[in-house]
């Protein structure tokens, strides 16, 4: 205990000179954390969440962004959106996809089929970065590849917590982040917008989304606030699609352990029992005969 | 280590077997009738852990290479593919990504049993070294291995990493180029990268083979550094030390399966989700979590040439343990003023592995410095003097009677040894 006692005084008294000079050098908030369906060891994906999100990718976030690495088909597996095989096949359709060469070998372009990708919205970076002046990145794994700097200790907490969000955070307040104008004495480049969230502020992204920009029937409301979480948590799918699958096998996975380790435990002691039990045979010597070191 | 009952094949198979391979008396001799020191406490699991967790990280590896494809405009999509249309994709990645973790966890902590306990001290100190070597090649398995998945701390990491050697006078650059198959890190690096990557856990697990070959030659060591002398001092190494390894080694995967399935990326680096891209450059170019003691030394040194030879250094410095520390008693039980070091030895080994998560500037540096200074004086001056003049307690007679008294001295101190100034 008095050894914890002093690591933890260490990391104080380290931690103390350097919180200032941190603060002052980012003067970006810690996005709030939100209540996410799939956080935590039992969790799920809100399927009805999942498909609005999708809907935002489809009407606002597809014009710039790519989704390369997520098939059609996978929007009707298990664990995602839950789409009908046949609505995937329908989605599937109204995109056109690179084909094959034909016989004279010329590549046309055809309907989207379960087995597609998403098409990229640009053919290379360059034409993204002749028409935005930046490469809108592509979205399959944003969600994890964002995230923020949690800090000490709270990182250390996150462990026993499972707090896994920071990626969907962050993409939930940095799409409600914008400000009309910067704060005073800030001034970002043109042809940029002030992002309270994003790293250095000065984001390409126009803002993108408005209330009522995407028409939702469920009766979720359509305010940005919704939309952002609705498209984050469709980003942390397309990001982790196995999310489900993951946390159901590591339930199974955590009680075989525990009870495997209470079994070994009970049997250790009694197969040591025998030698705890007898020790009236070993005898000391007296200090007299003590070895030197 | 003789005297314990020698194998008895049951089986007329097995009797004909042993006269012509006794590979059943090898494994009879090794891993049942092997005598242990009965007081070895929980931190002596940590070996049979890490032989598991070799196990993982080759099984895991070899069927993650049947999908990975080793090129940089493949490599992170190939990995994606495997985490979305391989089945259980997703469970051999993480496994094999924090089983990296888990590796380097345990092979600190049994690292640092070794020094509590004197582990190093003859006869054990080519047993020792070959820890070291393991260390080594596990720091470059690793390394070698976050390379890739060609994400952006990927390519970075291995652009900071091979030019470090350009630190050397006049054939570093050559060097450099040499590393990376051209004049940038590119295709031939990562090509070279996985290419060894799946090469050194077979190395590793040569070295493991002679790590126990040496151990059974000279006996484990044990919380009271004395000799087992009687037959009472020891048990066999079945059942005994089996029950004990396998139930923490269970405890383990507890942990090892806390990380894969509730939060596996936790001890990755976001940036890592982003495809490598050369001409941008990641705000903070940072290790793994199991390097940050190593990068810590490193930056703490102004100069570069000199701060790659600390780095080599605080890793080939443990090679040299066995003679740098000159005390003849070997636990720390018995060695209260080396308690008290070894603690704020192992306090500073933390301290580095934050300061190498901080960018190298103000306080950090600061900081950084000071440790890097206490690391290798710890070495370098502490052990050798420490041993000269430290007032040991008196060791127990043998393995039974510390257990006898639960490891608290018996009688009064010993008397200090004759160089020592009172």
């Amino acid at each position: 205990m008095a050894r914890a006692r002093a690591v933890l005084a260490l990391a104080v008294l380290l931690a103390a000179p350097c919180a200032p000079a941190r603060a002052q050098e980012h003067e970006t908030p810690a996005p709030p954390t939100n209540r996410w369906s799939f956080a935590g060891p039992f969790g799920k994906f809100d399927r009805g969440q999942l498909q609005r999100g999708f809907k935002v990718y489809r009407e606002v976030c597809q014009v710039c962004h790519a989704l390369k690495l997520v098939a059609f088909r996978t929007l009707a597996d298990p664990g995602g959106p839950a789409f009908t095989t046949a609505q995937a096949t329908a989605i599937a359709a109204e995109y056109q996809v690179k084909g094959e060469p034909d016989e004279q070998g010329d590549v046309k372009d055809r309907p989207g089929r379960l087995a597609d990708t998403f098409p990229p919205p640009f053919p290379n970076d360059q034409a993204a970065r002749a028409r935005y002046n930046a490469v809108p990145p592509d979205l399959s794994v944003i969600a994890k590849a964002r995230g923020y700097e949690r800090g000490f200790p709270r990182w250390v907490g996150d462990i026993f917590t499972q707090y896994q969000e920071q990626g969907v955070d962050y993409l939930t307040a940095l799409l409600q982040g914008y400000k009309d104008k910067p704060p005073a004495g800030v001034t970002i480049p043109p042809a940029s917008f002030y992002n309270e969230y994003f790293p250095g502020h000065a984001i390409a992204m126009p803002p993108p989304l408005t209330d009522n920009r995407v028409e939702y029937t469920d009766g979720a409301p359509m305010t940005v606030e919704q939309y952002a979480k609705d498209i984050s948590a469709f980003l942390m799918w397309t990001a982790e699609p196995h999310l489900e699958a993951r946390k159901r096998s590591g339930m199974q996975v955590f009680i075989f352990l525990i009870v495997l380790s209470a079994l070994l435990y009970f049997t250790k002691k009694k197969v040591w029992h025998a030698v705890k039990l007898h020790p009236e045979e070993l005898k000391p010597r007296p200090p007299s005969e003590y070895p030197r070191a | 280590m003789s005297g314990h009952p020698s194998y008895q094949p049951q089986s007329a198979f097995m009797r004909w077997m042993e006269r012509r391979l006794p590979l059943g008396g090898l494994i009879y001799s090794s891993f049942v009738a092997y005598p242990t020191p009965r007081n070895l406490n929980y931190w002596w699991t940590f070996g049979g852990i890490l032989a598991f967790m070799l196990g993982v990280q080759i099984v895991t590896g070899v069927v993650l290479a049947m999908h990975y494809t080793p090129h940089v405009d493949y490599a992170f999509d190939s990995v994606e593919q495997i985490m979305r249309d391989v089945n259980y994709g997703w469970l051999l990645r993480y496994l094999h990504a924090n089983g990296a973790s888990m590796f380097f966890l345990a092979a600190y902590i049994h690292l640092f049993r070794g020094m509590y306990y004197g582990s190093y001290k003859e006869p054990r100190e080519v047993l020792w070294i070959l820890g070291v070597i393991l260390l080594l090649l596990m720091i470059m398995t690793g390394f070698m291995g976050y390379v890739l998945p060609w994400g952006q701390m990927s390519f970075w990491a291995a652009t900071v990493i091979t030019n470090l050697f350009s630190a050397i006078p006049l054939v570093g650059e050559s060097i450099v180029t040499w590393l990376w198959g051209g004049f940038a890190v590119g295709n031939p690096t990562l090509n070279r990268f996985y290419s060894l990557h799946y090469l050194l856990p077979f190395v590793i697990a040569g070295v493991v083979g002679l790590h126990i070959w040496a151990l059974h030659m000279v006996g484990q060591n044990n919380p009271a550094g004395v000799e087992p002398k009687t037959e009472q001092d020891t048990v066999a190494f079945t059942p005994y030390a089996t029950i004990k390894d396998s139930f923490l080694l269970a405890v383990f995967c507890i942990m090892f399966a806390w990380f894969v399935f509730y939060i596996p990326n936790f001890l990755g680096h976001p940036d890592n989700y982003i495809p490598a891209n050369p001409a941008v450059t990641p705000m903070h170019i940072v290790p793994e979590w199991y390097y940050l003691p190593f990068y810590a030394i490193l930056r703490a040194i102004p100069n570069k040439l000199l701060g790659v030879m600390a780095l080599g250094a605080s890793i080939l410095i443990l090679a040299f343990l066995p003679w740098l520390d000159t005390s003849r008693v070997r636990s720390a039980r018995y060695r209260p003023a080396y308690r008290q070091f070894f603690w704020a030895f192992v306090i500073v080994c933390i301290g580095l592995g934050w300061l190498g998560s901080k960018p190298p500037e103000g306080n950090y540096v600061l900081f950084a410095r000071i440790f890097t200074a206490y690391y290798f004086a710890f070495f370098l001056v502490i052990l050798p003097v420490l041993g000269k003049i430290e007032r040991t307690k008196a060791l127990p007679n043998s393995i039974s009677e510390s257990v006898l008294r639960e490891g608290k001295p018996i009688g009064a101190p010993a008397p200090p040894p004759a160089s020592a100034k009172v």
